[in-house]
């Protein structure tokens, strides 16, 4: 079962990455552009057959390596 | 007293730790292995060097704060035991939770590699015996991921019990934004344990620890752990 961990910096958290995509798509001429944020999407092959499951063993995996809730927000989608 | 130096696979600052603590106390440190399960009897130092463990995957000091040897020295500090996390040591320190915050990438987006100056916020620690309260010294930055985070709580409570030892200031000891190059927190460049035993900061004090090599304004940080390491 495939289950994706989408990884953001959480909200009030400096992301300089996101800034900088914002400025270059700014100067490539794209209007009407709000913030932008970037994080990173880590994608899970699970032997486990029941969704609730592995979304509950992606949650406990993210929280404990793949995501640093001091400064990141985590969403699980089981595909 | 006896130290321990751990290697990751990307470390590279190993040796210039080494050179700071032999110079400091006299006795070669041991190199240990991220496997290691144990520390060797009587160490009373370990010490997380800078480099680029394991390719910075994933976040920096991310995957070495999961390594076995981590277990071992969590137990260690949790003991009363020193230990010094410098650059990726630092970010390794937090990761694995024996420091509050994390280390987000320096504000510029840029690889910082230049001198900066720190100002010593307290005198009464192992790590600063031999500064003064409020001495600047030089070090060296070299980092991409060194801009210190916490929430309001965690900052206000670091400095609320004095845990904050180092800062990013001007030569005159100003803690002004742009002494800040990476855009840390307060001008934060090195933290400390409740109990003064664990430190993290991102500059580099092992590179000023020789007269004929840039200098030896770093020297006494080394100097202070092992004059207070030999009173233990």
């Amino acid at each position: 079962m495939k289950v994706l961990v989408t990884v953001m910096p959480k909200a009030g958290v400096l992301d300089p990455q996101g800034k900088a995509i914002g400025h270059a798509l700014a100067g490539l001429g794209f209007e009407g552009l709000g913030e932008v944020r970037a994080g990173k999407v880590i994608e899970l092959e699970l032997a486990e057959t029941d969704p609730a499951r592995a979304r509950a063993a992606a949650e406990a995996m993210a929280r404990k390596l793949l995501a640093n809730t001091v400064i990141e927000s985590f969403r699980v989608e089981v595909a | 007293m006896q130290a321990g130096i751990v290697l990751f696979p990307g470390t590279n600052r190993e040796r210039d730790m080494a050179l700071a603590l032999q110079r400091a106390t006299g006795r070669r440190p041991a190199m240990l292995w991220h496997r290691d399960t144990a520390l060797p009897a009587g160490t009373d130092l370990v010490v997380l060097p800078g480099g680029f463990s394991y390719g910075d995957y994933l976040r920096c000091g991310a995957m070495a704060a999961q390594s076995p040897i981590m277990r071992a020295i969590r137990a260690f500090a949790d003991r009363g035991g020193h230990v010094l996390g410098v650059c990726n040591g630092f970010q390794m320190l937090t990761e694995a939770g024996l420091l509050p915050g994390a280390l987000l990438r320096n504000a510029t987006l840029r690889f910082l590699s230049m001198d900066c100056h720190l100002r010593v916020e307290r005198a009464d620690t192992p790590y600063t015996g031999r500064f003064q309260r409020g001495q600047v010294f030089r070090a060296t930055m070299a980092h991409g991921d060194g801009n210190y985070f916490a929430d309001d709580a965690t900052l206000d409570r670091l400095e609320g019990e004095g845990l904050v030892a180092l800062r990013y200031a001007t030569p005159a000891g100003e803690a002004t934004p742009e002494a800040n190059r990476n855009g840390s927190a307060r001008n934060i460049a090195g933290i400390l344990s409740p109990n003064l035993r664990v430190l993290g900061l991102m500059p580099h004090p092992e590179n000023q620890v020789d007269p004929q090599i840039d200098g030896t304004d770093g020297l006494p940080l080394f100097e202070s752990l092992a004059e207070a390491l030999a009173a233990a």
